[in-house]
């Protein structure tokens, strides 16, 4: 008589079939599991168990505690020390901006907050919403920047942490792609000199390594001007920002008009559209809604090359963990400031791949060739 | 040129306004040309006068001059007398050792991942998707700092010194220490018979490959198979052997010394190089193993089952069904991540390991020739690229399907 068969559903089916199919793969299981076993326990007795947040309660504070950091406490401990963090946040999050006006770049980070969580909603995607950008990026200038209304200057020199980070960002992102649909169409163009160049341009910035246009920036701009013409050194890394970028965007958007059929230029052709005409009403707006997934990609790409900073001496988050860490005190703990930067900057990062997965999912209308 | 012959085919009568597609065509070109060299014009002899005005003499004469620095690692002979170029020369090999070993073993790491990401066991995706999502979305200059803060700090690496301690740490597997100086291991002394042995492994790469294809010809031919992986193997092992034998078979090897102050004997992994190293093969191999996926479910399901069908073993179909037709999808992106690989390795700078772009600030900084210094830099990483790509395009054309 055949024994029954074996149960297909319930826990016990799930991990027969997941994790111990065949004699490998419970082998596979068992070692990795072991792994795992020893690994977490001891991550987690680094992190929390044996680290140190130091505390005392405090009757202005509204959960009753406050932070005390105290590096020797830390000295003798044999975990993480988050007291570096709860001593330097400051520092990590606006880098030398004097301290009186640090509620100004907070509302800065909180007001581009607001405006790209409005921006991501597409019930909002109208020209009110250029207007609105335009708007909130002169609000967070004088913010940041101040001398009028009242409020004290501070010098770009000054500024530092995560504003720095997301006016790089959002800057050199929001500038490079008017760049960068001029470049994708100047080489697909039929006008050999226009092409010679976009090509040129492209494929050296794409050639070489960031931080050689950074230098480049920090270093040839003031040359190229003439006397006693200068920008400040965060304009001079925007720009090389923005070119850079612009190169990389090209590419994405290049993909995108050789998807489109042929039919759609020779339709175009057909009405007697201008090539303005077939390229802003045909072209375009099906070529851009094609890369917008790949764009994002390109733009988590860049965004996480902003690090590159660092390199001609500018603050930005992960630079202001640097600078916090110069303090002979707290030295020894670096580690704990870099893990903590690498947090932020996931979650960053995961935010906006989630939201480019998103994207992907509702722009395919399965009509992409 | 070909507007030029396209008018002279036309009939001559033909009259030319403004407005004519082929005079704008013209016009706007000229014009885009003018204004893209009259920019260029206008920075380039502001540059001529600001470095007229700051004294600093242009040209690379320079490159012939003493450097007068050190460098802390070289593959070839340097002291602080020799020239600016060879100070690059440093720099550039430095550069390109990083990106080889990187590049091999980002490529190893992040096929293993990216296969193991689709394997039938739940533990082993889990783990693979948390290496990969993690991996990537963390900038890598952060990853390249971190880990050398992590090999340097005092708190987890012992110093070599700290061996010499009774109560102290003892070396790995009795002859490896791994300390806040870098990586001591034992190694070979230098020999000619080594040069021997890397003169038979390349010629016993070559027979290994003139073995394959003689074994794939026979196999269309006469469908007898042949071990062609194992004799190949063989083959390798052989050659090498001999070349080392006939070169004198060397065996002495120099164990590292830990001396109160200096270790010697023994080869060396500086922090730096490690730290930049597993950087770069740690970032990149996330972004492989995610291509390599995608490369595998790109592969029809129909392929495999036909495989099965026709009674291959796994291995096989692995082998001989899915990488063959995986890789055309795999090669074009993997290519871009070597370039990326590359040129990320100029990020060695922000932990002070001598690459050609450290040197190269050095040098700027000594000599105040910004344009020139840079020039180098970027053409030097240009030709890289150029380089890289034109070979993987090569490999591409090679592997892609030939259609009729």
């Amino acid at each position: 008589m055949a024994a029954p068969p074996t149960s297909q559903v319930g826990a016990a089916a799930w991990a027969r079939q997941n994790l111990f199919s065949s004699v490998s793969n419970t082998l596979t299981t068992v070692v990795i599991a072991l792994a795992l076993a020893y690994l977490i326990p001891a991550i987690l007795q680094w992190a929390i168990t044996d680290a140190v947040l130091t505390l005392k309660p405090s009757a202005e504070s509204w959960w009753g505690y406050e932070f005390a950091p105290n590096a020797e406490v830390c000295r003798t401990a044999a975990g993480a020390c988050w007291d570096f963090i709860a001593e330097k946040i400051r520092v990590f999050t606006f880098g030398l901006y004097p301290q009186e006006e640090q509620w100004r770049p907070t509302a800065m980070i909180l007001l581009l907050v607001a405006m790209i969580a409005i921006s991501v909603n597409s019930r909002f995607h109208n020209r009110w919403l250029l207007v609105a950008w335009a708007a909130a990026a002169a609000v967070m200038f004088i913010l940041m920047q101040g001398g009028v209304l009242g409020l004290p200057l501070v010098e770009t020199d000054k500024w530092g942490g995560l504003p720095v980070t997301l006016i790089i960002a959002v800057v050199g992102i929001v500038f490079s792609f008017p760049l960068a649909i001029l470049l994708a169409l100047g080489r697909q163009s039929d006008l050999p000199i226009i092409k010679t160049v976009c090509i040129a341009f492209i494929e050296i910035v794409r050639g070489v390594p960031l931080i050689t246009i950074l230098f480049m920036a920090s270093l040839m701009i003031p040359l190229f001007l003439p006397e006693g013409v200068n920008f400040n050194k965060l304009v001079r890394a925007l720009v090389a920002f923005t070119l850079f970028a612009a190169a990389y965007v090209a590419e994405v958007i290049r993909g995108g008009l050789q998807a489109l059929p042929k039919g759609q230029f020779e339709a175009a052709d057909a009405m007697g559209m201008s090539y303005w005409q077939k390229t802003g009403l045909i072209i375009l707006p099906q070529a851009l809604k094609l890369v917008i997934p790949p764009t994002m990609n390109t733009f988590i790409g860049l965004f996480k090359d902003t690090t590159l900073i660092i390199m001609i001496s500018m603050f930005d988050f992960l630079g202001a963990v640097r600078l916090a860490s110069n303090d002979t005190v707290w030295r020894p703990f670096y580690v704990e400031g870099l893990v903590f930067a690498a947090i932020v900057y996931f979650i960053m990062c995961y935010a906006m791949a989630a939201y480019a997965r998103h994207l992907e999912h509702k722009l395919d209308t399965g009509h992409r060739s | 040129m070909v507007q030029a012959q396209a008018a002279a085919a036309r009939p001559p009568k033909r009259s030319r306004s403004f407005y004519d597609k082929e005079v704008q065509a013209v016009v706007w070109q000229v014009v885009f040309l003018a204004i893209v060299l009259g920019i260029g014009y206008y920075l380039y002899s502001n540059m001529q006068a600001n470095l007229a005005r700051q004294n600093v003499s242009t040209g690379f004469d320079y490159l012939r001059r003493e450097s007068g620095f050190g460098i802390g690692e070289s593959w070839i002979q340097y002291s602080p007398a020799a020239s600016y170029s060879r100070a690059l020369l440093v720099g550039f090999l430095n550069t390109i050792a990083v990106a080889i070993v990187g590049v091999v073993l980002a490529t190893l790491i992040g096929i293993s991942i990216g296969v193991a990401s689709l394997s039938r066991n739940w533990l082993v995706r889990q783990v693979t998707g948390v290496y990969i999502h993690f991996l990537r979305n963390i900038p890598v200059l952060l990853q390249i700092i971190l880990w050398h803060t992590l090999i340097t700090n005092e708190r987890f690496l012992p110093l070599p010194r700290d061996f010499l301690a009774e109560d102290g740490p003892s070396p790995i597997l009795g002859g490896l220490y791994l300390t806040r100086r870098g990586l001591f291991f034992p190694s070979f002394e230098p020999h000619i018979g080594w040069l021997g042995a890397l003169a038979g492994l390349i010629i016993g790469v070559l027979v290994a490959w003139m073995i394959a294809r003689w074994a794939d010809r026979r196999m269309a031919e006469t469908g007898e198979q042949f071990p062609a992986f194992w004799a190949g193997v063989g083959a390798v092992v052989a050659c090498a052997a001999i070349g080392w034998l006939v070169m004198g078979a060397p065996t002495a090897v120099s164990y590292p010394e830990v001396g109160r102050f200096r270790v010697s004997g023994g080869a060396t992994i500086t922090p730096e190089f490690m730290a930049v190293l597993f950087g770069l093969t740690v970032y990149t191999s996330a972004f492989i193993a995610e291509i390599v996926r995608a490369g595998i479910l790109a592969v029809p399901k129909g392929q495999i089952e036909a495989g099965r069908s026709l009674g291959l073993r796994e291995s096989v179909i692995m082998r001989k069904v899915i990488l063959p037709q995986a890789l055309r999808v795999i090669i074009p992106p993997l290519t871009s991540q070597y370039l990326n690989l590359t040129k990320n390795s100029s990020l060695a700078v922000a932990v002070g390991y001598p690459d050609l772009v450290s040197v190269s600030n050095t040098t700027l900084n000594q000599t105040g020739q910004a344009p020139e210094a840079i020039l180098i830099m970027m053409a030097v990483y240009l030709t890289t690229s150029i380089v890289t790509s034109v070979l993987m395009n090569w490999y591409n054309s090679r592997i892609q399907l030939v259609e009729r």
